[in-house]
């Protein structure tokens, strides 16, 4: 285990604000490599922004970010972080194949004119046999079904060899089967050494796979291994004194 | 005429690609407002005696950049905004118009007039042309992703606030070159109906691309064409054409026509919106 020293996301105390609504305050958390990690929160909680600040789309106002022990911008450079959309994130209709959405998670490995090369192509297809969507690598994202077009943006990610995935609800309508190529995935990537972010508020998967879990209201309330962060008491914290069980299957989408 | 058809043709062509970006990132609006504010851009131009493009693009960017600015700094939705600038600057040009005393027609500027489009002009839309072309075949990739998911670019290190202003700044430059020949009020429709229509036909970018350019070149041929032998609008005539395509791919488009939906009793599943 000697790469268990070495953290890939450490956050420290980091505030952001968007127009003087605070959306995070003082979030610290540190994340070693090859784990799991649930992301717990309500809606509005700040998950998406903690994703947002990870990935570099938003700057925190105060604190810093360090991923694989290097800034923001330089993980971007390194292609460190993928992040995998919720399915309402994006436009279903836009006019790509799964070929083509895979390939774009080798966009930052490319030159200026983004021409593919040979290992391009391979990383594409290596991504894709392990979604087990290569079969299906010509057709459109429109003709997808959803746990398709799940595995295909995972599929981005993996081809894109980050070694931190931060993933928007990723088994929000997905079938079982899906779940569990997904969750199987998962336990493959952390082997090789990579850490996953998961955002949910559906707690029965954090209980499932999940070695950690970060519980997040507007700040990190608690973090750590998935059994001692599963408190009754910290629980009603994060989800303002609901019983967690009515929370559970929630799929609500999450603004801010 | 020929002259008239080959500028037609040309812008047609790039506007037509341009088109595409504007139909997935959904900025339809955002070309009416850039087309209409280039307006004082124009005559502020011609009355410095500076190329018209110019002032057009000055304007046409500082529309975006006003828009843009409003709407950060107040409570009010970006559409509202957008439809508060370009009326702005429109209403600014046409008083321009009547305060300055030059040989400006406005009429040309408001409907184009390609049929009498001198030298000095068509240089400079085949100039702008090649520009807009160009940026758009070597960004292509990089727009293409920015439209489609803003999230992922910025995540892999692309800079989306660059991508941003360079396909609004490649917009005001279409605007510009299409203000030759359909003029402000229709150019928007140079800048989203071929991109529409060609959506509607294919579910693959590259063809999408390709049929929104070529419904758009022979629009414009079409258009100019009739318009000559006719006698009528070359604007109203180039636009009714493009209009007219679109209708046809709407009725009878393949896959996603509405007449297709109608006769079809088994619609395979997977054309069903899911999730």
């Amino acid at each position: 285990m000697t790469q268990s020293e070495l953290m890939r996301i450490e956050a420290d105390q980091i505030c952001v604000d968007y127009n003087g609504t605070v959306a995070l305050y003082d979030a610290s958390l540190h994340l070693p490599s090859g784990c799991i990690c649930g992301l717990v929160g309500m809606n509005g909680s700040g998950k998406s922004t903690l994703f947002k600040a990870l990935t570099g789309f938003i700057r925190p106002s105060r604190g810093h970010i360090r991923i694989n022990g290097c800034s923001v911008a330089r993980a971007q450079r390194d292609q460190a972080v993928a992040y995998v959309p919720q399915s309402e994130g994006i436009d279903c209709d836009f006019p790509v194949s799964v070929w083509d959405v895979v390939m774009m998670g080798r966009y930052g490995a490319m030159n200026v004119l983004r021409i593919p090369r040979q290992s391009d192509r391979v990383a594409v297809r290596d991504a894709l046999e392990r979604v087990e969507l290569l079969d299906l690598r010509d057709r459109p994202i429109a003709a997808l079904s959803g746990g398709q077009r799940k595995r295909t943006f995972l599929a981005r990610a993996i081809a894109q060899r980050a070694s931190v995935l931060l993933l928007d609800e990723p088994f929000n309508g997905v079938d079982v089967r899906t779940e569990k190529l997904m969750a199987e995935l998962f336990f493959q990537l952390r082997k090789e050494g990579r850490t996953i972010l998961i955002s949910t508020h559906d707690l029965s998967h954090v209980r499932d796979f999940c070695d950690l879990t970060v519980l997040i209201n507007k700040t990190v309330l608690a973090y750590g291994e998935t059994s001692k962060v599963f408190t009754p008491e910290n629980l009603s914290l994060a989800f303002g004194g609901l019983p967690p069980d009515l929370l559970t299957g929630n799929s609500s989408s999450e603004d801010a | 005429m020929v002259k008239a058809l080959l500028i037609s043709a040309t812008v047609g062509g790039v506007c037509g690609l341009l088109s595409c970006y504007m139909t997935l990132k959904g900025w339809a609006l955002m070309g009416d407002a850039v087309s209409h504010s280039v307006l004082p851009g124009v005559i502020l131009a011609y009355a410095l005696g500076l190329p018209f493009s110019v002032g057009a693009f000055v304007f046409g960017v500082g529309s975006v950049a006003t828009i843009g600015f409003v709407k950060q700094k107040s409570r009010i939705k970006e559409d509202t905004v957008i439809g508060l600038v370009f009326t702005g600057f429109f209403a600014l040009g046409l008083v321009l118009v009547s305060k300055t005393r030059s040989n400006i027609d406005l009429t040309h500027i408001l409907f184009g007039n390609v049929l009498g489009i001198s030298i000095a002009d068509i240089q400079q839309t085949v100039l702008i042309s090649a520009l807009v072309t160009a940026v758009l075949l070597l960004f292509r990739r990089d727009l293409l992703l920015f439209c489609f998911d803003p999230t992922h670019a910025r995540s892999i290190g692309i800079n989306t606030g660059v991508l941003h202003y360079l396909l609004l700044s490649v917009l005001s430059l279409a605007a510009v070159a299409g203000l030759q020949t359909v003029g402000i009020i229709l150019v928007v429709a140079m800048l989203v109906t071929p991109g529409a229509t060609a959506y509607l036909l294919t579910d693959r970018f590259d063809r999408m691309s390709w049929l929104a350019i070529g419904s758009s070149i022979l629009s414009s041929l079409i258009g100019v064409y009739t318009s000559y032998w006719t006698d009528s609008s070359t604007a109203g005539c180039i636009v009714l054409v493009q209009t007219g395509l679109f209708v046809i791919a709407f009725l009878f488009a393949p896959k996603h026509g509405i007449l297709r939906h109608r006769f079809a009793s088994s619609m395979p599943i997977s054309s069903l919106p899911n999730r």
